[in-house]
């Protein structure tokens, strides 16, 4: 069985369709990619699977459950973690303070325990703030822990955000344009973190522009046009298809 | 341990200022520092729920009244005729009424202001939750107005009841006995203790606040600040937390009412006016939004000024223009403002992009 399924999603805004009859599956511990071009519908796809977006129809399944209609942080519950194409700091906080807002649903603490700072609480802070830092230093910015976020370097910036999604532990990690905005030394570095972050036994969906990256770390390959599906297949047999030639290069 | 030091300079600065005006023979400056410190309470409180989960009310004096009003009327309402009422009775025995006198020498029988005091902030938890589950689905304009809304149907409530004695409000609200010696009235021989326990209050008020901010809470409450659509993502309940800090915030004004309506011995309708809200709002504003000390000084200073006059006639005015003013020129808090020349400013305005 698939871990993260969609069945016949469709998205409409007033008259446009955005996301148009999309069905596919991804395998646990798969790194699945999703492509298209500009406006084809894949961030439409990932707000739909997160629930940030509800559905205009067809179904979201995650192990066999049906998530489409629950609110985001119940989808965060269920181990679905995102980031976003246009990176969203949580401003006002430093790097490492990101990243523990990842950690918020391995965590306890509620109001009460937090203002009297009970025991349990301060045990809990600092299991957070280790792993937080523990990510911070993995992805090689935690020199930069303490400085506010969104004050970095742009590619330091979705370093935290990969962090802080991180910090989430989930089953499926959705990147929306991770390479997006990085040079070439940057995105070849995201590639092998993608790949790293699959060795965990996190399964990626991974929407991306830059070509050489998706094929060379995809398992499987969706292709969006126009918010339909038109292929879905190895990287190697989607360098081949016609159709896909012909988005990609534009029909005269 | 860590956040004793950072209280230190501040108690300091609050034994300092007892023992300047015990030297200099103005102790009644501590009245109006006493009352002061039960705003800046409230105010800290609406911080919170303005500056970190980034939602307005402009219905904070509502909660101050209902926590003081209810307060006031349930300790000096007389229950004395019903004492055969085997409820009552009941309740006596158990030390929920206590007796006392009136200012005849009559009997009165009146619940103790410890219950009192609970029954009024249980009142404003669950007046909270239910105003809040509604309203802060709205955002922006709309939870203003909305808060707005609910500030009015309160000040009303208090002009048109018998029970809280309509435009003239509730006189006559006995001592709090907090314990056996500490006890919130405005009795002049207890004038530099009341302002200990009210700045003791205060300061107790500001230590929780700051674990809050300094906690997972707090960081889910900023982060909603910052991205309400990836604190989501990361699994933060954003509607609960909204609720549950705009309910804090309202125990927080629920308890300055209560502590302050005992120290003033009573409590009328101008404080559960609109022209209150607003003013908070605006302390909350001048002190930074986001920042818990300069809502606590900013809330006491200009609280202190206000009640000694100093803004005559115009007071209400002056709120009024400190907003304003703080929108136009200020928007992160009067503490933030240094002066830089202008091409120094410029060059930051280009560096933020
Ligand atoms: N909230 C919205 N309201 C109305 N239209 C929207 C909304 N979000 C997206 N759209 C439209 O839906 C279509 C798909 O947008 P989407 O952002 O999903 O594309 P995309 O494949 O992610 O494109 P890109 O590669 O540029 O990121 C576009 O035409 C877009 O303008
Ligand atoms: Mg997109």
């Amino acid at each position: 069985m698939d871990l993260l399924q969609v069945d016949k999603l469709h998205k409409r805004f007033g008259g446009l369709q955005a996301v148009s009859d999309v069905s596919f599956g991804v395998r646990s511990g798969q790194i699945k990619a999703v492509i298209g071009p500009n406006g084809a519908g894949k961030t439409t796809l990932f707000n739909l699977i997160s629930g940030a977006l509800p559905s205009s129809s067809g179904r979201v399944l995650f192990k066999g459950q049906e998530i489409q209609g629950k609110k985001p942080h119940q989808v965060a519950q269920l181990g679905i973690a995102r980031t976003y194409q246009n990176i969203k700091m949580f401003s006002g906080m430093t790097a490492l303070e990101n990243v523990m807002v990842g950690r918020h649903l391995q965590s306890r603490s509620g109001f009460v325990s937090s203002m009297f700072n009970l025991p349990g609480t301060r045990g809990e802070e600092r299991l957070i703030r280790e792993k937080s830092m523990e990510l911070l230093g993995l992805l090689e910015i935690a020199d930069v822990a303490h400085v506010s976020a969104t004050s970095l370097a742009f590619g330091q910036q979705r370093a935290v955000e990969f962090a802080r999604a991180l910090a989430m532990e989930p089953e499926i990690l959705l990147l929306d344009e991770p390479a997006a905005g990085l040079n070439m030394y940057e995105t070849a570095e995201v590639g092998r973190l993608i790949s790293r972050i699959r060795d965990l036994g996190i399964t990626v969906l991974l929407v991306e522009h830059d070509m050489s990256l998706v094929m060379d770390i995809s398992d499987e390959i969706v292709v969006l046009s126009f918010g339909q599906k038109i292929a879905e297949n190895l990287p190697a047999a989607i360098q081949q298809d016609p159709e896909v030639i012909k988005i990609y290069l534009g029909e005269e | 341990m860590k956040r004793l030091l950072t209280i230190a300079p501040l108690l300091a600065a609050v034994i300092a200022i007892h023992l300047l005006c015990a030297a200099t023979g103005t102790l009644y400056y501590l009245t109006q520092m006493t009352m002061s410190a039960y705003y800046a309470l409230l105010i800290i409180g609406l911080c919170v729920l303005m500056g970190y989960a980034g939602q307005i009310s402009l219905g904070h004096g509502g909660f101050f009244a209902i926590g003081g009003y209810l307060s006031a009327a349930l300790t000096t309402h007389n229950l004395e005729h019903l004492q055969d009422n085997s409820v009552i009775s009941a309740l006596h025995s158990f030390g929920v009424l206590q007796s006392g006198q009136d200012l005849y020498g009559g009997t009165l029988l009146v619940v103790n202001p410890w219950f009192a005091c609970i029954l009024a902030i249980l009142a404003a938890v669950v007046i909270a939750y239910l105003i809040g589950i509604p309203v802060l689905k709205l955002k922006g304009h709309y939870l203003a107005m909305a808060t707005l809304g609910f500030g009015i149907i309160i000040y009303r409530v208090v002009l048109a009841s018998e029970y809280f004695g309509e435009a003239d409000g509730i006189s006559e609200v006995p001592a709090f006995v907090l314990l056996p010696g500490l006890v919130v009235s405005g009795d002049f021989a207890g004038r530099v203790q009341n302002y200990y326990i009210a700045w003791g209050l205060l300061i107790i008020g500001l230590i929780l606040l700051l674990n809050l901010i300094d906690s997972r809470v707090g960081r889910a409450l900023r982060a909603i600040h910052g991205s309400s659509e990836a604190a989501d993502a990361m699994g933060v309940n954003t509607a609960r937390f909204k609720l549950q800090t705009f309910v804090l915030s309202a125990v927080f004004a629920a308890i300055a009412g209560i502590f302050l309506t005992h120290y003033n011995g009573g409590i009328g309708p101008s404080e559960a006016g609109v022209m209150k809200s607003v003013r908070y709002v605006a302390l909350v504003a001048v002190g930074g939004m986001a920042h818990l000390w300069g809502a606590l000084t900013m809330g006491v200073l200009l609280n202190f000024l206000s009640l000694r006059g100093a803004f005559g006639a115009y007071d209400d005015a002056v709120f009024g223009l400190i907003l304003i003013l703080v929108m136009l020129y200020a928007p992160n808090g009067i503490l933030s403002v240094r002066w830089r020349p202008r091409w120094a400013r410029k060059k930051t305005a280009v560096e933020e992009g």
